[in-house]
């Protein structure tokens, strides 16, 4: 039965290649034929391959479920103590599984989007569809063809027990962080696709926005859950006290998320002024390539990351394809000019679009320093031979002034009207908003430290700006509503949002937003900090809290193979005790070294002590220092003494059956003298011999940037919610007889 | 063999399923796909009735004036009309 359904499997596996590689083909015979059976038949193609990849992911959850060690993904990053949760979840922590996932995520939106258009774009989608499954082919392709990424690789001989799932990865957040962030990178291919396929048929007109801008609003949701979620592992997982380090794989999901959101802003210009047309085609390509940059990033392993999980077999691939992607919508772009020529100009400054066109400047201006920060150690060896790298002071020395400004034209933007706002009404509407901002920062001034952190303090006062102004928003649209119908404030500011979501689901993205940055803001410049070694019964203050540390904990899993030093430590504020907390520190066996120092210079996780409110957050984070000289000699001569005990000068020979009994038997002994020398370790760090170094922050505000990050997320899901077609309908039937009117007047 | 066997008949049901409308006598779609020219005309409408519904929040809301408003308003209903008139025109000459 395994075996019927691993090579059921992999048959489906390969079927969705051979669908996808059939579907590019119709789908480019189709367009230039306009031949619409072949179009259909394209389509169908990706249909089936969407069906059959959820046959062969669904086959490898099953076997997962199973602990089926004769898959080597299977044994490779699971065993049989693995959680179900984890067991369900390591799919995507493996390179095989990451790319099934980015193959199933595309077929699955491939096949709702060629549905929704299947009786539109006669000349856009035919293109679109080969774009789509042209993609589909290099991932599937990706997996057969490039060594150790097929997920059905078989395992011979079958080992009795799984490796387990990599510890970095056992956390609910890493549970489904990949897939929000993959499948907001797969999402920007639909848009992508759609603007190659509008290139090559010469059909730019916001017709193909209209069509996939839902799918680029869901690829920008997905990617924040993504990115947030992220953040929240590194913050109580990683153990340095921080959300965001600027590592490589970090910057690879901002990046797309940047120029992603300006394209977002762009493309409205588009809609309804029939302006920046190359720049939107050209957005959205920079923003799919970013994504696959992402995935290459955490693929290839060329740039080092805490989160890059993967080996550097698919990365040269990947970089071809990204080569691809830039180098021909380059060329279409440039072949299609005269196509993409803006029907408008901006009228006046002191309009929105011009304040969106400012706004994608910055973004874009955002993503151009990421990326330079991100590739700067590889740019430096190309040059000069040394790989230098750039640190987070270098980021906030650029992105910080950049940041600062964004707030304040988000703020500016809702302000204002499309075309032109006249001087009086401008001064009007920026009255309120200019007076709040300057009331916060005469108070940030007058009662708090902010004027010793400026950037900070300007970063509050532009906040203070924006939100009065989204604040005033509501409060107009909902006052303009009531007049019209009368009704209770809360209806009618429902009623206001309802009726022009797409408007005001991005007001409530920018209150998220805005929350966030705040936050972001308040946190790094704002935050206590200290780094202290302590012994049992030792205290230590940072900002208005004392910690003790009461008494040390340890803890063995045999099963999971885990060893876990930990603390009971007590934090007081003004002699009150606030918290007992349990900051530990895990340390998993390494099945290749096979020493006991091993077991320490492996994959180790945090789990960190928090106690905190909105408000702000005290964190701690704990590790056992082993190098101290006894424990590091206790471990040195144990190792040195299990191999010149248990290893013989000559080793069995393991292709004999003899030979095989006695490795086990060595393997076995060792193993019982390593246990015996961990539980020595274990006794000595329980009698508080091993000293610990605890990180101790105090963050202020810092739980505002996932609460800013959730209603920028719920802002989004208004904006993309659906207009019912009946409403629809009606509004435009409403419009047409007025307009009818008008023209029998005319 | 079994696993070659396996990947045949997938790729034969594969072959099945999306050659549907290419087999003889399959069933023209084409009249119930939209026009280009059709659609452009539907997103530009589309575009055009979003545009003066937000001038009419803007100046609800008071980021125009009456006058302006009205010169808007004017000017945008002018060109709704225009492409109305291009639908009409392009379903007579169908």
């Amino acid at each position: 039965m395994s075996n019927f359904s691993i090579d059921f499997g992999l048959a489906c596996l390969i079927g969705a290649l051979v669908a996808f590689a059939f579907g590019a083909g119709a789908g480019i015979y189709g367009g230039v034929k306009a031949d619409r059976r072949w179009v259909d038949s394209a389509r169908r193609a990706v249909y089936a391959a969407a069906a059959l990849l959820i046959v062969c992911v669904v086959t490898l959850e099953a076997a997962f479920l199973r602990s089926d060690f004769s898959l080597a993904l299977v044994a490779d990053h699971s065993s049989t103590t693995t959680p179900t949760l984890y067991k369900m979840t390591a799919l995507w922590g493996s390179q095989g599984g990451s790319l099934l996932l980015w193959a199933f995520v595309l077929s699955i939106a491939s096949s709702g989007v060629l549905f929704a258009t299947r009786h539109k774009h006669r000349e856009v989608v035919p293109w679109a569809t080969a774009v789509l499954c042209g993609l589909g082919l290099f991932f599937c392709g990706l997996m057969l063809l490039a060594g150790g990424a097929n997920p059905f690789e078989r395992m011979s001989p079958v080992p009795a027990e799984g490796l387990g799932l990599n510890p970095l990865l056992r956390h609910p957040a890493m549970a489904i962080h990949p897939p929000m962030l993959y499948s907001g990178y797969v999402l920007f291919s639909i848009p992508f696709a759609f603007a190659i396929g509008a290139l090559i048929a010469r059909r730019l007109d916001a017709s193909w926005i209209r069509s996939t801008r839902r799918f680029a609003l869901l690829a920008w949701i997905f990617l924040s859950v993504g990115i947030l979620l992220g953040a929240g592992w590194s913050y109580v997982e990683l153990g340095w006290g921080g959300y965001w380090g600027w590592d490589p794989v970090e910057n690879a999901s901002l990046m797309p998320w940047l120029v992603g959101t300006a394209f977002l802003h762009s493309i409205m210009v588009q809609e309804r002024r029939g302006m920046l047309k190359v720049w939107n085609v050209s957005l959205i390509c920079a923003t799919f390539a970013l994504a696959l940059l992402g995935t290459f990033l955490v693929r290839s392993g060329i740039l080092q990351s805490i989160h890059a999980f993967g080996e550097s077999t698919v990365g040269t691939p990947l970089l071809v394809l990204i080569a691809v992607v830039l180098g021909g919508s380059t060329a279409l772009i440039v072949s299609r000019l005269s196509y993409l020529r803006a029907e408008r100009r901006v009228e006046s400054m002191a309009s929105r679009e011009a304040v969106f066109l400012v706004n994608n400047v910055l973004l874009v201006g955002l993503a151009v320093i990421v990326f330079w920060g991100t590739f700067f150690p590889l740019i430096s060896e190309a040059i000069t031979g040394e790989r230098s790298t750039l640190a987070g002071p270098w980021f906030d020395r650029y992105v910080t002034p950049l940041a600062i400004l964004l707030v304040l034209f988000t703020g500016i933007g809702p302000l204002l009207a499309w075309r032109k706002i006249s001087a009086g009404r401008a001064l009007r509407l920026f009255g309120p908003p200019t007076a709040f901002a300057g009331v916060v920062l005469v108070a940030l001034l007058l009662f708090t430290e902010s004027a010793s952190e400026p950037g900070a303090l300007v970063m509050f006062t532009c906040a203070a700006f924006a939100f009065a102004g989204l604040v005033g928003e509501f409060v107009r649209g909902a006052s303009a509503q009531r007049a019209l119908t009368g009704g209770a404030w809360p209806v009618s500011l429902g009623r206001v949002v309802v009726r022009n979501r797409r408007r005001y689901g991005g007001y409530i993205v920018h209150t998220g937003i805005i929350l966030a940055f705040v936050s972001i803001a308040a946190s790094s410049s704002f935050q206590d900090s200290d780094d202290v070694r302590m012994l049992p019964g030792d205290s230590t203050n940072v900002g208005d809290y004392e910690l003790t540390y009461v008494q040390p904990t340890a803890f063995r899993d045999l099963e999971e193979q885990r060893l876990t030093f930990g603390s009971i430590v007590e934090v007081r504020r003004d002699g009150e005790l606030v918290e007992t907390l349990t900051p530990s520190r895990n340390y998993y066996s390494s099945s290749s070294a096979g020493t006991v120092r091993s077991f320490f210079e492996g994959e180790a996780t945090s789990e960190v002590g928090r106690s905190g409110g909105a408000g702000e957050d005290f964190w701690t984070a704990m590790r056992p220092d082993l190098t101290e000289p006894a424990i590091d000699e206790l471990i040195t001569t144990s190792d040195r003494e299990i191999d010149r005990l248990l290893i013989p000068e000559e080793l069995p020979d393991p292709s004999t059956p003899g030979g095989q009994a006695e490795m086990r038997q060595i393997a076995e002994a060792r193993s019982v003298a390593q246990g015996q020398i961990i539980t020595e370790l274990q006794e000595r760090f329980e009698d508080g011999q091993i000293p610990v170094d605890f990180r101790i922050n105090v963050n202020p505000l810092v739980i505002w940037i996932w609460i800013g990050g959730a209603i920028a997320v719920i802002g989004g899901l208004i904006a993309a919610w659906p207009t019912p077609p009946a409403r629809r309908r009606r509004v435009s039937d409403v419009y047409a007889a007025r307009l009818a009117k008008d023209l029998n007047r005319a | 063999m079994e696993a070659v066997l396996l990947t045949l008949f997938v790729i034969a049901l594969v072959a099945l399923f999306v050659s549907v409308p290419l087999r003889p006598g399959a069933k023209s779609r084409e009249k119930r796909i939209e026009d280009p020219e059709r659609a452009e005309l539907e997103a530009r409408k589309e575009a055009k009735y979003r545009q003066i519904r937000d001038a009419e929040l803007d100046r609800e809301q008071g980021k125009l004036s009456k006058g302006d408003w009205a010169q808007a308003d004017a000017e945008l209903r002018r060109e709704a009309i225009e492409i109305l008139r291009a639908i009409d025109a392009l379903e007579e000459r169908r």
